[in-house]
C-alpha cells in the first residue's frame, strides 16, 4: 500500500445518533422479506406461491431477464404474501419463518475452484444480486467480464457504519470472500481504505489496497474507482459491498446461505444507536422497537440519510443497506428562517449560515426541504462537492437534455446517484441530482446497453 | 406569528390544486414563503438538506449591496447640494436623495414584479427571487435624473425581453439589470450619458455635473482627488461610485461564498493590465489616466463585484471564469479610451461576456472530454 489520495471534495457532515460500538442480536422469528425494488431495474418472475414452504436458501423468484440470477429466501418457514403494487409490480415475498431448515450448497473453496464454478455457485447461492456494476450503477450482468472488482472498506456517509466492527470475528469469511471475487475479474480487486481502518485490513492477502483520506465521498466506492480506474465506455467494473464480501466467504466456507447481517440503527430519533445482527430482510419494526424518541413525526430511512429509501417501521430492512436511519420529518414552518445568517441550528455548508463556525457539533437535521425548488441559479458549489473528473452541472443539464453523446463525452459512465448526493444536499435551488443522474443512467441503459 | 401562520393555513385551501384561486397559487405561496420557510419535506433523494436555499442567497446579495445603496442615497443629495452651492447637513442630503432614488425603486420593484407575478401565475410556477436583487441593482446603475417612465419602460424591456423570452430565471443569457441599462442607454441617449444627467436636477439649472470619464474623455484632466474617487464623492449612477462601500459588499459576497471571487479578481486583473498597456503609450487624457485609478472611478469596481459575478449570465466553469473575468476588466478599458461616444465601457464588456461566456464555457470543458477520449484510445 504505496499511495494514499487524498479527496478535497465534498462535506462531511455530521449528525446526531451514532451507532455505539454493541451489538444486539435480533430473533430468527416474524416475518422476513425479499424486495425486488432493492434491487434497480429487476423484473421478477416468481418460483414460490402462497403458502409454500422454503428453507432459507431455497429460490424465491428469479430475474425474468437473466433467468440464472436467484433470489432466495433468507429463513426457512412459509410464503405467506406476494405484495404487489400498482400494474401488479411485485413489490415483496414475505416468508413468516419457522424452523432452521437451511438449504445445502456444500463446502467450497474458492481458491482451488475456476471462475466459471464460482461464479455459478454465487449464482446457485442467491448471492450474486449483491454484485453491482459500474457503469449505471445496477445489478452485475453474470455474462461479462468486469475489467476490475472494487470493494471500499469504509464509509464516510452521514452515521454510516464502521465496517471493521461489523467484520471483526469474520476475518476468515472476508478473505474467503475476496478470493473468491478476485477468480472472476481479470484485473485485480481493489479495495480502498483509510488510515483508521488500513490496520485492519493488512492482514488481508490477494487484493490491491489503496489508502484514500479526507472528505465525504471518499468512501464511495465510484469515488475509489474514479481516482484509479476511470471507467471507459464499453467497460465494466463491479463492486461489492464489504459486508457482503463477508457473505460471499461465509457461503463458500459454510455451504449455507448467509442470512444473517448487521445493521447500524442510528439518527438523532433513535434513544440508543447502536449495532443489530439480524436475518436479512428483517422487520424493522422489531429493530428500532421502543428505541425511537417519538415526540414528533419520524422519518425511517432504509440506508443513510443521503442516499437511502424513504421507509417506514412495517418495512422490511432492504437486500443492500448497513444501516437504519431515524431523522425527525421536520414538517413544519420556520419564520424567516430563510434570512441570511439566522436559524443556524439548520445545518449549511454556505457560509450564508453561521453553522460553519461550530465546527465539530453534531446535527439534529430533520427531512424539511429547508426551502423551495427552484430553477438553477447557482454556480461552483457543486463542483466543490463531486470528486470525480466531470463537471457535474453541465453533465446533469445534458442527461436533462437526453443528449446521449454528450452525457458520453461528460463522463455519464463513471457516476452513479450516490456521487451525486451531495449535490441534492447542497444545493440552493433543490436540484434533484441524484434523481436526475439515475435517469440518465436508465436512458444510457435503454440507449447504448 | 403564529396569528399569522393560522391566517395562512385557513385560506391555503383556496389556493391548493383544485381550490377555487387555484390560478392565483404562486401569488399566494410567494408572500406565505417569503415569511414561512415552508414544512415541505423531501420525498426523493438527499433526506436531509442543506439550510440554504435562493431566498438565502439573494437576501445575502441585497445584503451586500445596501452599503453602497445608502451611501448612493447620500451622495445624490451630497452632489446636487455641493454643485448648487447650497449649505447642507448630512440628514439634508440623505432626505433630498431618498425623495429621488425612492420612487426609482419603487418604480423598479413595481413594473418588475408585476410582470414577475404576472409570468408566474400565468406559467404556473413559483415567483423566482432573482428580480429581488435585479430590481434594486437596476435603479443603482442608472443616472439620478433619468425620467421614471423611462426606468419603467427600461425594467419592463428587461423583464420581458431579457428574460422571460428565454424562459425565466436561470434560463437568460444577458444579465436583466444591465439589459435594462443598455436598453435606457441607446433608446434614450441624452437622459443616459453627457453632462447633465449625473447630478440631480443640474439639467433643469443648467448646471455641468460631469463624472470624471466623460471630463476625460473631452480630454481634460480630472478635478477630483483620489481621495474623492476612493470615497464616492463623485458624480456618477447612484450606487457606483464609492470604491470603498463597493469593496466591502465583494467582501460580504466572496466571505458567504455567494459571489465568484474568482470573477471579482480576474476583472481587477484584466482592468489593470490594459491600463498598463494604456499607461505605456499615455497619448491623451483618457490614455494617461493611471492604471489603478481607472479601476476607482465610474462602474468598474461595481460591475465586476455585482454585475460580472451575475451566476446564470456569467461563465460556470471555475477556469472558464478566469478568463470571463480578465476580458471583462481588458474590454472594459478599452472600450473606455477607445470610444469616444462611450465614456464607460463596464456596461458593453459585461454584456459581450455574457454573450461568450458559453463559448468560453464550451472550450473548458472540451479539456475534459479529450481528457476522457485520448483515455478511451489508449485503453
Amino acid at each position: 500500500m504505496s499511495k494514499d489520495i487524498r479527496i478535497k471534495k465534498g462535506l462531511s457532515i455530521k449528525l446526531k445518533g451514532r451507532a455505539a460500538d454493541t451489538l444486539a442480536v435480533m430473533p430468527h422469528s416474524g416475518i422476513f422479506a425479499v424486495k425486488p425494488t432493492d434491487f434497480h431495474g429487476i423484473t421478477p418472475k416468481m418460483v414460490v406461491k402462497v403458502g409454500d414452504s422454503v428453507a432459507s436458501g431455497d429460490v424465491l423468484f428469479f430475474s425474468k431477464s437473466q433467468e440464472e440470477i436467484k433470489f432466495v429466501s433468507p429463513v426457512a418457514g412459509k410464503v405467506v404474501e406476494i405484495q404487489r403494487g400498482a400494474k401488479r409490480r411485485i413489490l415483496a415475498v414475505k416468508v413468516q419463518a419457522s424452523g432452521e431448515e437451511s438449504k445445502d450448497f456444500g463446502i467450497k473453496n474458492p481458491d482451488s475452484l475456476n471462475r466459471l464454478d464460482v461464479l455459478n455457485a454465487i449464482l446457485e447461492g442467491g448471492l450474486f444480486p449483491y454484485i453491482n456494476q459500474r457503469p449505471y450503477d445496477v445489478m452485475a450482468d453474470p455474462k461479462e467480464m468486469p475489467k476490475a472488482i472494487f470493494v471500499s472498506g469504509f464509509d464516510t456517509a452521514p452515521l454510516a457504519v464502521d465496517y471493521t466492527f461489523i467484520l471483526k470475528g469474520k476475518e476468515a469469511e472476508f478473505q474467503a470472500g475476496l478470493t473468491a471475487l478476485s477468480k472472476l475479474t481479470e484485473g485485480a480487486v481493489n479495495l480502498g481504505v483509510n488510515k483508521d481502518c488500513s490496520s485492519f485490513y493488512n492482514q488481508f492477502s490477494g487484493v490491491e489496497m489503496t489508502s484514500f483520506s479526507g472528505v465525504h465521498p471518499a468512501g464511495n466506492v465510484g469515488v475509489q474507482i474514479g481516482a484509479l480506474n476511470p471507467i471507459n465506455a464499453g467497460e465494466r467494473v463491479w463492486t461489492v459491498n464489504a459486508q457482503d464480501v463477508a457473505a460471499i466467504g461465509e457461503f463458500f466456507l459454510t455451504g449455507k446461505y448467509p442470512s444473517s447481517k448487521i445493521v447500524a440503527l442510528v439518527g438523532s430519533s433513535v434513544v440508543n444507536p447502536q449495532y443489530y445482527q439480524i436475518q436479512r430482510g428483517q422487520e424493522i419494526s422489531v429493530i428500532v422497537n421502543n428505541n425511537l424518541n417519538k415526540d414528533q413525526d419520524l422519518r425511517v430511512i432504509n440506508g443513510n440519510v443521503l442516499t437511502g429509501m424513504m421507509s417506514s417501521e412495517s418495512d422490511f430492512v432492504g437486500a443492500l443497506t448497513n444501516e437504519i436511519s431515524v431523522i425527525p420529518e421536520g414538517n413544519t414552518y420556520r419564520a424567516f428562517g430563510w434570512l441570511p445568517f439566522v436559524q443556524n441550528f439548520v445545518h449549511s455548508s454556505s457560509r450564508t449560515s453561521l453553522s460553519w463556525l461550530s465546527g465539530s457539533k453534531e446535527y439534529e437535521l430533520t427531512a424539511n426541504m429547508n426551502g423551495e425548488i427552484r430553477a438553477l441559479v447557482e454556480t461552483g458549489k457543486m463542483e466543490q462537492v463531486v470528486p470525480l473528473d466531470v463537471f457535474p452541472m453541465q453533465l446533469l443539464k445534458a442527461i436533462m437534455e437526453g443528449d446521449i453523446e454528450k452525457m458520453e463525452n461528460l463522463g455519464i459512465y463513471e457516476v452513479a446517484p450516490e456521487d451525486f448526493a451531495l449535490v441534492d444536499y447542497t444545493s440552493s435551488s433543490k436540484i434533484e441530482a441524484q434523481q436526475i443522474v439515475r435517469q440518465g443512467l436508465d436512458l444510457m441503459i435503454k440507449e447504448v446497453g | 406569528m403564529k396569528f399569522i401562520r393560522n391566517t395562512f393555513d385557513k385560506y391555503k385551501p383556496l389556493f391548493d390544486k383544485g381550490g377555487k384561486y387555484e390560478k392565483y397559487a404562486p401569488a399566494f405561496f410567494g408572500f406565505d414563503t417569503f415569511l414561512f420557510v415552508p414544512n415541505h419535506t423531501t420525498q426523493q433523494g438527499s433526506h436531509i438538506r442543506d439550510g440554504v436555499d435562493l431566498k438565502r442567497i439573494m437576501s445575502t446579495v441585497i445584503l451586500a449591496l445596501i452599503p453602497v445603496t445608502i451611501f448612493g442615497i447620500w451622495n445624490i443629495g451630497n452632489q446636487h447640494f455641493t454643485l448648487m452651492g447650497e449649505a447642507f447637513g448630512f440628514m439634508d442630503a440623505m432626505w433630498y436623495g431618498a425623495l429621488r432614488f425612492m420612487p426609482m425603486l419603487a418604480v423598479s420593484y413595481g413594473v418588475g414584479l408585476t410582470i414577475e407575478f404576472a409570468f408566474a401565475v400565468f406559467r404556473g410556477h413559483e415567483v423566482n427571487e432573482g428580480y429581488l436583487v435585479t430590481g434594486l441593482l437596476i435603479p443603482l446603475i442608472m443616472p439620478i435624473d433619468l425620467p421614471l417612465w423611462m426606468l419603467g419602460i427600461a425594467v419592463a424591456f428587461s423583464v420581458f425581453i431579457g428574460k422571460e423570452a428565454f424562459g425565466g430565471t436561470g434560463m437568460n443569457v444577458l444579465n436583466p439589470a444591465l439589459v435594462a441599462r443598455a436598453f435606457a442607454f441607446f433608446a434614450y441617449a441624452p437622459y443616459m450619458s453627457g453632462d447633465k444627467v449625473w447630478v440631480a436636477d443640474s439639467v433643469a439649472d443648467g448646471v455641468s455635473g460631469e463624472t470624471i470619464l466623460g471630463t476625460l474623455a473631452a480630454n481634460n484632466e480630472a478635478s477630483f482627488s483620489v481621495m474623492e474617487m476612493f470615497m464616492g464623492y463623485i458624480p456618477g449612477s447612484v450606487g457606483e461610485t464609492s470604491f470603498l462601500l463597493v469593496m466591502v459588499g465583494a467582501l460580504i459576497l466572496v466571505a458567504t461564498g455567494v459571489g465568484s471571487w474568482r470573477i471579482i479578481v480576474s476583472t481587477f486583473a484584466g482592468g489593470a493590465v490594459m491600463g498598463l498597456i494604456f499607461n505605456a503609450f499615455g497619448v491623451n487624457a483618457l490614455m494617461s489616466f493611471p492604471w489603478w485609478q481607472q479601476l476607482l472611478v465610474g462602474g468598474f469596481a461595481f460591475g465586476a463585484v455585482f454585475m460580472a459575478t451575475d451566476p446564470v449570465s456569467g461563465a460556470q466553469t471555475n477556469k472558464g471564469k478566469w478568463i470571463y473575468g480578465f476580458l471583462i476588466g481588458i474590454f472594459a478599458i478599452l472600450v473606455r479610451v477607445f470610444n469616444g461616444a462611450y465614456p464607460e465601457g463596464m456596461m458593453m464588456a459585461i454584456l459581450l461576456m455574457n454573450v461568450f461566456a458559453p463559448t468560453i464555457d464550451h472550450y473548458v470543458i472540451q479539456g475534459n472530454i479529450k481528457r476522457r477520449q485520448k483515455r478511451l484510445k489508449t485503453a
